[in-house]
């Protein structure tokens, strides 16, 4: 099983999220560059964390125009799986392979905590080793992480069980809903705010964010009958 | 040729907690008088065209695929000859 890290001129988180597919599956795993054009190795690609192109114009906008991204949606179409994380699911929404957008944090602070997650949906490739209603601790390091998206849209997201994640509690970011992470509607394209590749080891706080390793690999060999 | 200058706001369906900040701070001076703020970008873009209604054309274009996130953003321009 083949994962891609793409790394964007201002990725920081890139090194966090090979180390985990490493750490946590022991799988193959490249850092692919923005530039690259060709994804069709790679069975799962990961959006990584950090402040792309500086977060110019807004969060993950330039990004979502990388040379990589045209070959990253057609991967997405034909159902390969995309997990964007922080700056990640910023890009997945300026692409436009995720509903909504993502506003800067109502309290207008940088938020750097580890925050109490809702386990919303376990039927996805991303979810399948937690519980639904489980509450994980996966860190957030964030300044725009206010979920935003029309009311229209919002109760789609509801009625699809498209929202993985909710922030149980404190609410960090005033996101509409507590979102915190949600998926496109085929299940094959996830973005979340919280850090789960800086919670794969109890020394690194929490190891609550492994399982979204484990369950990826799970999914993949069952769909794909490999041992 | 055309100067076409961007404004990009936050849409009026979406908080501006900038703006309610720089509300408070203005109340805080004594600017009583000061109600809702919104804060927003300021573009300017020169554009090498020779038609009025192309640049018009494609600036709109260019607002809608980048300048804007039209998700929680709205966005007007001017242009003029230069």
């Amino acid at each position: 099983m083949n994962f891609a890290v793409i790394v964007f001129p201002g990725s920081n988180c890139d090194i966090d999220m090979y180390k985990a597919v490493e750490d946590c599956l022991g799988e193959s795993v490249d850092y692919v560059w923005y530039q690259e054009k060709d994804l069709s190795k790679y069975d799962v690609v990961l959006i990584p964390g950090g402040f792309s192109y500086g977060d110019y114009l807004r969060p993950g906008a330039m990004a979502s125009l990388a040379p990589v991204m045209q070959e990253l949606k057609k991967a997405a179409e034909n159902g390969k799986l995309v997990l964007g994380v922080c700056n990640g699911f910023q890009v997945l929404t300026e692409a436009g392979l995720l509903p909504g957008a993502l506003r800067r944090n109502q309290s207008l602070k940088f938020r750097c905590e580890i925050v109490d997650l809702l386990v919303e949906n376990n039927d996805s490739p991303f979810t399948l080793d937690y519980q639904i209603g489980e509450t994980i601790q996966i860190p957030i390091a964030h300044g725009d992480g206010n979920y935003y998206c029309d009311p229209q849209t919002l109760q789609e997201l509801e009625q699809n069980g498209q929202i993985v994640f909710r922030y149980n509690g404190t609410n960090p970011n005033g996101s509409i809903a507590n979102i915190a992470g949600i998926m496109n509607r085929e299940g094959n394209v996830l973005g979340m705010m919280p850090h789960p590749e800086r919670a794969v080891h109890e020394w690194l706080g929490s190891e609550d964010g492994k399982r979204m390793f484990t369950s990826i690999i799970r999914y993949w060999r069952e769909k794909n009958g490999a041992a | 040729m055309f100067k076409a200058t961007v404004y990009v706001t936050l849409r009026e369906s979406v908080l501006d907690p900038q703006g309610n900040a720089v509300q408070e701070s203005l109340h805080t001076l004594g600017f009583d008088e000061v109600g809702e703020i919104r804060i927003g970008k300021y573009m300017q873009l020169d554009i090498n065209v020779n038609d009025k209604a192309v640049a018009n054309e494609r600036v709109k274009e260019m607002c809608e695929k980048l300048l804007a996130n039209t998700v929680i953003e709205d966005y007007r321009f001017e242009i003029q000859e230069v």
